[in-house]
């Protein structure tokens, strides 16, 4: 399997891009308590969040135990609803299918409500490519792409982007709409519902994500507050459900129970505006909607990792809280990940679907501080994945050898207190001696990474343990 | 069975333990409840304070008239609060069909609803209370796109139909029999408020791509 | 309190005993104070760098010269949220499947975080020293999320005579230290530890308190760059009124 666009191993130049652009820090310091300070406000208005998350636990680690089961009678009942499933067990395969859906109703638009899979998968690179043309609908989708980018955030994808960059976006590709003011955050708006609604009107194909796969029912469901998915679908003749298998409840009250959660978790919503179950295409009567409809479950790396160690990872549901919660990703922005999963889920995800050769920056740069599973309706153990991969690429000898080297000569001389206690000692006294005159220590070779940007207090003289050892009290 | 089919089966088969199916396929059919917040649980008129409540909390506004008969007047009225034509789109639903429309001075056009309609009527199948959610099923009587294509949407609704907890809902559409494969709604809509976004400045805007107004009119029982 | 006088292990911390000794006799004198009898069997480190880097059988190495020092006591305190945070999560995880992991989990349940302990095992609800401050307290990622520790040194600094309390915001966003994190990724880190440098200057407080040494050093490493006046101090100085000294990346005078 391969994720879309992978550069992960540009990690550190990366972040290093996005600390030093003024504008990028401004526009990611709007995240500082804005998503999160919601999502806790939602959390405790709700008295029983914390046991909704022990059953949504429960629910989506029942389901990974009975997958097969469960995706099965989901094919059966889609198929029962009239609507086609097909199985990809990569990326290439998923492209292959969708182009096929696409050639087969001979379109030449597409238009997309968000899907992380299609991100994951390539699609519109895909589709451009045989000729047709993909629109993307989410209003920071549509920003993105009109910017030649990807999404920088889960649930915020134009997150990276302020109210000026989007203006000269618009006034460059809308070239058949009047120029606005460039500070005219309604005009932005209206610029932009009537592109779209052109293109919503105009597509021949469909193509969203979903948030869940009902197994009892069938039914497809996604969670938006614009509404594009809704238009997406309606107005197309033929409606493409890109969706990993992991995806599946089993039944609508499972789903209910899901829901109670994710919009909590993502913007501090009670319920998203939009939550809409989709089943087959339209029926004989029915005024509206798709006269065909599609799903393509996708493993791409998925039955590899619910085998593995990290399966927990399996339970998220891209509410984009731990985002949200991470100060690592609140400085460095979500493009330096490299990957279309970002923040610590895209840390732990992207190595464990792709492989730690091109992504191992991403398990290491972290603090490893633990708010992302502090926050996460999922309780996925972030931090403790975060520590496997850094085990496994230690294992496979990967890490960085003066790192490693370090380390373990460290830790020989800590698990040798006959070694440790002098060698400490002299060490302080020594840098102490160094420090005393201004408090922190000169550069020295091996402080370069502290001290080119911080100072190092130094130590105070003889270490604590050998004052003790002399007697020396309170 | 395509081979992708069968590898990712398969694939999952090594993970999972063999003869478990029975309870997969007991849950699907059991349709068990899981936990329900406190407030979902009120009746009688509790449940329709809460609904409105909600409702308006996330940008809708709620009328309450006493009886179907009084729909076309309460629309007249909110239209011209809000200095908008006349003019409507109505779902072709029973409830909505047999209305005295043309005593108001409101041309109202039985149909599905086109790009250029700047109000949509329709009948809501029923409404969750715990977070002020209208639940809109897709038909002969209700086409979906009237909840998206107009600026304002306008939906109908009993208050015998406001229920507790979207478990509720799953409950009235399995009696209504059609909440199995192949009976279903094609499209069924939980909607909360209006369609909105904050993708530009973490600001939030109404009206995005669907309805940047909406008005529910609370029947009462006659 | 209780009548009997337990006997704690001070678990120093390898910053403490090599960087900031008087935070380790600090934490003697409260222990002491709180009816406890407090000894410093020899100890390195907890392991906590070898296990955050992947390098399990080191960590497990020198994890268990710990093991062996610290099991003969009633309580194991550490002035420190984050090597308590290794004890009490990390070594049942680290020894799980192992012998040892019995111990590892015996040993968990007796340690904590030197603060925690004064209030919530000993009772302890004033230290009786005096600082006359404003400070503002740096909630360090390890107390909140692994030790628990959150209330307690509020409490303690609420009884210090002289001492008044400005909260900052963003209080539970993590200041960028991490461990080797600090030192791999040494730009991500300090413009972590700018913002969180930036909150706390917001505050106006005199003096930055925390429970762990790793922050401290990191912020005040900040701090010191940026020629701020606001002073770096370990809690276990202030509660033991042991403030005279030169705050941490002073110079002696």
């Amino acid at each position: 399997m391969t994720l879309h666009r992978l550069t992960s191993e540009r990690f550190r130049e990366g972040a290093d891009e996005a600390l030093a652009d003024a504008e990028l820090q401004a526009n990611l310091a709007r995240l500082r308590g804005n998503f999160l300070a919601r999502r806790a406000r939602a959390r405790d208005s709700l008295p029983e969040f914390d046991e909704l998350v022990d059953e949504a636990v429960g629910i989506k680690n029942h389901v990974l135990e009975h997958l097969d089961t469960y995706l099965v009678a989901f094919e059966e009942a889609v198929e029962a609803s009239g609507g086609t499933v097909h199985w990809a067990r990569d990326d290439a395969e998923a492209r292959r299918i969708v182009l096929n859906i696409c050639r087969d109703a001979g379109a030449s638009t597409v238009t997309k409500g968000k899907t992380m899979v299609s991100e994951e998968i390539g699609l519109n690179a895909w589709l451009e490519q045989a000729g047709i043309e993909a629109v993307e609908t989410d209003l920071g989708e549509y920003i993105v792409q009109l910017a030649g980018e990807t999404p920088s955030h889960i649930i915020a994808p134009a997150i990276h982007k302020n109210r000026r960059q989007i203006s000269a976006l618009f006034n460059h590709h809308h070239t058949n709409l009047e120029d606005r003011e460039s500070d005219d955050l309604d005009g932005l708006l209206a610029d932009a519902r009537q592109m779209l609604r052109g293109r919503f009107l105009a597509a021949d194909v469909g193509i969203t994500g979903a948030n869940f796969l009902v197994a009892e029912t069938g039914q497809t469901v996604i969670v938006t507050n614009e509404g594009n998915g809704d238009l997406t679908q309606l107005l197309c003749g033929v409606h493409v459900v890109l969706a990993g298998i992991e995806k599946i409840v089993p039944t609508l009250e499972d789903a209910s129970t899901l829901l109670r959660l994710l919009a909590r978790s993502a913007t501090g919503q009670d319920m998203t505006s939009y939550t809409t179950f989709s089943a087959g295409p339209r029926r004989g009567e029915d005024h509206d909607g798709p006269e065909a409809f599609h799903v393509v479950l996708v493993d791409n790396g998925r039955t590899g990792l619910l085998a593995g160690p990290n399966r927990d990872l399996l339970r998220c549901i891209r509410c984009g809280c731990c985002l949200n919660a991470c100060p690592v990703y609140a400085k460095v922005g979500g493009h330096a990940y490299g990957s279309p999963y970002s923040g610590p889920v895209g840390a732990a995800l992207t190595p464990s679907l792709a492989g730690l050769a091109r992504t191992s920056h991403l398990p290491n740069a972290s603090s490893l501080c633990g708010r992302c599973e502090e926050v996460c309706p999922m309780r996925i153990p972030l931090p403790g994945i975060l520590r496997r991969l850094r085990d496994e690429e230690a294992q496979r000898g990967a890490s960085p050898p003066v790192m490693r080297t370090g380390l373990q000569l460290w830790s020989v001389i800590a698990a040798r207190p006959w070694l440790y206690h002098p060698l400490t000692s002299l060490t302080t006294r020594l840098l102490a001696l160094m420090g005393r005159r201004r408090g922190h220590l000169p550069h020295l070779p091996f402080t370069g990474a502290w001290t080119r940007t911080r100072d190092l207090a130094s130590p105070a003289g003889a270490t604590f343990q050998s004052r003790w050892k002399a007697g020396e009290r309170p | 069975m395509s081979d992708a089919r069968r590898f990712i089966l398969s694939r999952i088969r090594e993970t999972t333990a063999p003869g478990r199916e029975g309870v997969a396929t007991a849950r699907l059919s059991q349709h068990g409840r899981n936990l329900q917040p406190g407030c979902a649980r009120s009746s009688g008129s509790d449940l329709i304070d809460l609904f409105t409540r909600k409702a308006e909390a996330v940008q809708a506004s709620v009328a309450r008239v006493s009886g179907l008969e009084d729909v076309p007047s309460e629309v007249s009225r909110y239209l011209r609060g809000r200095n908008l034509p006349a003019h409507v789109a109505v779902a072709p639903h029973g409830d909505l069909e047999t209305m005295d429309w043309t005593a108001m001075a409101i041309t109202a056009e039985q149909r599905k609803p086109v790009d250029s309609d700047g109000c949509g009527v329709n009948r809501a199948f029923c409404a969750v209370a715990e977070t002020g959610t209208l639940i809109m099923a897709s038909g002969p009587d209700s086409p979906s796109t009237m909840n998206f294509l107009p600026e304002t949407h306008i939906a109908v609704l009993k208050e015998s139909d406001i229920v507790g907890a979207a478990e509720d809902v799953w409950d009235r559409l399995r009696a209504s029999g059609r909440a199995s494969a192949g009976s279903l709604p094609r499209t069924v809509n939980m909607i909360t408020g209006v369609s909105r976004t904050g993708d530009i400045e973490q600001i939030i805007q109404t009206g995005v791509h669907g309805p940047r107004h909406l008005h529910i009119v609370l029947v009462k029982e006659t | 309190m209780s009548d009997t006088r337990p006997r704690v292990a001070l678990l120093v911390t390898c910053l403490v005993d090599l960087f900031r000794p008087s935070v380790g006799f600090a934490a003697v004198r409260l222990l002491e104070d709180a009816g406890c009898d407090v000894e410093v069997p020899a100890q390195s480190c907890c392991g906590q760098p070898a296990y955050n880097s992947g390098e399990r059988h080191l960590a497990m190495k020198v994890a268990r010269t710990m093991l062996d020092a610290l099991e003969p006591f009633d309580y194991v305190v550490a002035p420190s949220g984050s090597c308590t945070g290794m004890v009490t999560r990390h070594y049942p995880t680290l020894f799980h499947g192992t012998p040892d992991e019995e111990r590892a989990c015996a040993l968990a349940r007796r340690t904590f975080e030197l603060t925690r302990f004064l209030v919530e095992v000993r009772g302890v609800a004033t230290t009786g020293s005096r600082f006359d401050a404003s400070v503002t307290w740096h909630d360090s990622c390890s107390c909140l999320r692994e030790a628990g520790t959150r209330q307690a040194p509020r409490t303690l600094l609420g009884a210090v005579e002289g001492t008044v309390i400005k909260e900052a915001g963003d209080r539970e966003v993590c200041c960028g230290f991490g461990g080797t994190f600090a030192v791999k990724y040494p730009a991500i880190s300090t413009a972590m530890a700018q913002d969180k440098a930036a909150r706390l200057e917001e505050t106006g407080a005199d003096t930055v308190l925390s429970a762990d040494l790793g922050c401290l050093l990191n912020i005040a490493g900040v701090l010191r760059r940026q020629g701020s006046p606001m002073k770096v101090r370990h809690v276990a100085e202030v509660l033991a009124g042991e403030t005279a000294g030169p705050a941490i990346g002073e110079p002696d005078p």
